[in-house]
């Protein structure tokens, strides 16, 4: 009985299996096979070489102390990675916290967490688009600013800057936290924060050692997103920051077009293994799936 | 829906049926390539191209005229070029850059086209086929066209260095580009290459982010600023490629640019919102910017044109009665009317002489000899193109296409170039 049971598990188990093997898996083992081929404009051919990986790293031991283009490219997403974390992670919190702790009636909190959801009822390319005319030279902030009298030339950094770029990465990915930590918040039981009221707790305190403790699993999960979303990125990049910002996404997109398909595969295990190296580091802090 | 027969009980169920029957009936309609059906039925060619030579009234009108249906199909010009390699199954017909044919020819995914089997062979712009107008040469660095317009044989994997009767591709359209500019916050005269690195434009020029095309655009750049003289701008050395990328990215740290534009969309929007004054761009374009009613200009330059040629090509396993619809469609698209469209566009056309018979006369004089529009010149759509008086942006076709200094290309050095471009980009 305890026999059948078990198996019974995995064949329940074996259609997402087989969508990941064939979607996910094998097309991964393909790329890093590819990794290793040689190229010319119109072919590939296989070979187990380590030009492609070499080319990546081109002079990046040499030149140091300064920074090749691959260590710069990286260092660069990953300052977005990092302040983009940060901002999504203030913001999405602070809005989760509201919606499970301040709003009282949950028709309400239903309603506020749909509303959340709006700018994703368009598409992600037109959502960065709509930022233009609103901060671009001529744009709507500009022509307030100095109708306002506040500034006499427009102001140059509000569009195809690093300042854009993040402005359009926290209001795309901010609802990626706050769903997930949202989530785990909502399954704290209410007794743990009155007991720890009634125990003479501070709100601060109660926030450091009673709710932030219990939504880890929430902020873990909601960081992956925004981490690997932010990391893959090329389009919010490329948009919001003019084409003038390096991102590893954008580093492949062009190899690919330029049909060099092993340098770019190449560059894409160099870029997910960056991620995964980063998620590592994010699950030995926490458990996810322990507290899950 | 009417009921007959005896009954007027009309189940669910046998309207489910009656609706399931029409969509089979609807889906058999839809499948070509069977034989059996076929003898009934229009052939339909794929057509593989950017979306700038898919015009929908072309397909309408090879239809009305030929009964061939043409179903486009629309990628990036990068994606032209990887289809061609990757799914050269997926088209039977293929609208795509000569340059790009250094590529495309060693896959062997194409075959050479019969130039018995092409009508008007004889009229194809010597432009094109010999890199001359008025028996005058006109510049060739790059991948020009003539260089790479025959194969050795059919299947051949080798450039022909003279003429044979298998050609790469057929011409449909070609152009000569340049710096498009803002005259209205510019202010004065622009002349030369040189002003798109000039410091007074900082913070509002662009270059294209296309790697092989931007680097020509920075090519005309370093000549116009007397920084380096190519043998060959189309073909650099490494010792070039890292000179022409230093200089870029010098301009860029101080600020040069505003942004850098891959799509077409993108150039129009910059421009058209002021954020840049000077930036590489192309002629329809500047031709939408216009549209909006603000002031663009296709600047000619002293130094001259970056031309572009595309044309038609067939998939090798292309056969039977669709190879013989992509000829008769290839020679119809010669014969006159394709091509007076897309003159009509601001692009040329292959065959000069049928379009001609195809477009007004004061249509001809504006778009092709340079002289001032007699009437108002309308688009293809009939939209306000030029009002009376107006005359178009370097003069006639062979003013134009006479100034031509180099075509776009693939280098010898492609990938090294890519990968500086590269840097450039994170710089």
């Amino acid at each position: 009985m305890l026999h059948h049971a078990r198996w019974t598990s995995y064949w329940q188990a074996a259609p997402l299996a087989a969508v990941f093997l064939a979607f996910f898996i094998l097309p991964l083992i393909v790329t890093l096979v590819v990794s290793f081929w040689s190229y010319t404009g119109y072919s590939i051919e296989p070979a187990f070489i380590w030009d492609n990986y070499r080319d990546a790293f081109d002079r990046c031991v040499e030149s140091l102390p300064d920074l090749c283009t691959t260590f710069r490219t990286y260092l660069s997403t990953l300052k977005f990675c990092l302040t983009v974390w940060l901002l999504t992670l203030v913001i999405g919190f602070t809005i989760a916290y509201y919606l499970t702790f301040e709003i009282r009636s949950s028709t309400v909190r239903l309603v506020l967490a749909l509303l959340c959801t709006i700018p994703f009822w368009t598409s992600n390319v037109i959502r960065m688009i709509s930022w233009v005319p609103l901060l671009g030279r001529n744009g709507l902030v500009n022509q307030a600013l100095m109708g306002a009298g506040l500034v006499e030339q427009p102001l140059d950094w509000l569009l195809y800057s690093n300042f854009s770029v993040i402005l359009a990465f926290v209001h795309i990915n901010t609802v990626f936290m706050i769903v997930p930590i949202a989530n785990s918040m909502s399954r704290i039981d209410r007794s743990l924060v009155e007991a720890a009221r009634d125990a003479g707790a501070t709100g601060w305190q109660i926030l450091s050692n009673v709710i932030i403790p219990l939504s880890k699993t929430g902020i873990a999960i909601g960081s992956i997103f925004v981490i690997t979303v932010v990391m893959g990125d090329f389009i919010t990049i490329g948009i919001m920051g003019g084409q003038q910002i390096a991102s590893a996404g954008k580093v492949i997109q062009t190899q690919i077009g330029a049909l060099q398909f092993p340098i770019a595969a190449a560059n894409a295990v160099v870029l997910l293994a960056v991620v995964l190296m980063i998620i590592a580091l994010l699950v030995r802090f926490i458990d996810i799936r322990k507290e899950l | 829906m009417k009921t007959t027969g005896k009954t007027t009980d009309l189940s669910r169920r046998q309207i489910l049926k009656g609706g399931a029957a029409l969509a089979g009936a609807a889906a058999g309609t839809a499948i070509t390539g069977f034989p059996a059906v076929i003898a009934a039925e229009p052939v339909t060619l794929r057509y593989l191209s950017t979306a700038t030579n898919q015009s929908p009234a072309i397909a309408e009108r090879a239809a009305k005229d030929l009964g061939i249906k043409i179903e486009y199909v629309t990628v990036t010009t990068d994606d032209v070029t990887k289809r061609i390699i990757t799914q050269p199954n997926s088209f039977d017909l293929v609208d795509t850059e000569y340059f790009s044919l250094r590529n495309l020819v060693p896959s062997g995914n194409l075959m050479g086209l019969d130039a018995k089997k092409i009508k008007l062979v004889d009229k194809l712009a010597p432009a094109i086929t010999k890199g001359e107008i008025g028996g005058k040469k006109i510049g060739n660095q790059g991948t020009a066209p003539n260089k790479v317009m025959y194969l050795e044989g059919q299947n051949s994997k080798k450039f022909a260095a003279s003429p044979t009767e298998w050609i790469t591709l057929i011409p449909t359209t070609y152009n000569a580009d340049t710096l498009g500019i803002r005259p209205d916050l510019v202010g004065r005269p622009i002349e030369s290459w040189a002003e798109l690195l000039n410091p007074q434009f900082k913070g509002k020029a662009s270059i294209l982010n296309i790697p092989s095309i931007g680097i020509m655009d920075a090519a005309m750049v370093m000549e116009a600023t007397g920084k380096h003289k190519y043998a060959d701008k189309g073909n650099m050395t490494k010792e070039e490629i890292d000179l022409t990328i230093a200089t870029l990215i010098e301009a860029k740290k101080a600020g040069q640019f505003r942004a850098f534009w891959t799509d077409f969309n993108e150039s129009v929007n910059l421009m058209a919102s002021g954020e840049t004054v000077i930036q590489s761009m192309w002629s329809p374009a500047v031709t939408a910017v216009r549209l909006k009613g603000i002031q663009c200009k296709f600047q000619p330059l002293k130094e001259g044109y970056r031309a572009w040629a595309s044309g038609f090509g067939l998939p090798r396993t292309l056969k039977g009665k669709e190879l013989d619809a992509a000829y008769e469609f290839v020679n119809w698209f010669l014969s006159g009317w394709a091509g007076a469209h897309l003159n009509r566009q601001g692009y040329y056309s292959a065959v000069l002489d049928t379009a001609k018979e195809n477009m007004e006369p004061y249509e001809w004089a504006y778009w092709m000899e340079g002289k001032p529009a007699e009437k108002d010149i309308k688009g293809p759509d009939g939209g306000l193109l030029e009002k009376a008086g107006a005359v178009r942006d370097g003069g006639s076709y062979s003013e134009r296409m006479g100034a031509v200094a180099c075509w776009n290309s693939i280098m010898d050095e492609n990938a090294y170039m890519v990968r500086k471009w590269n840097e450039f980009i994170a710089a």
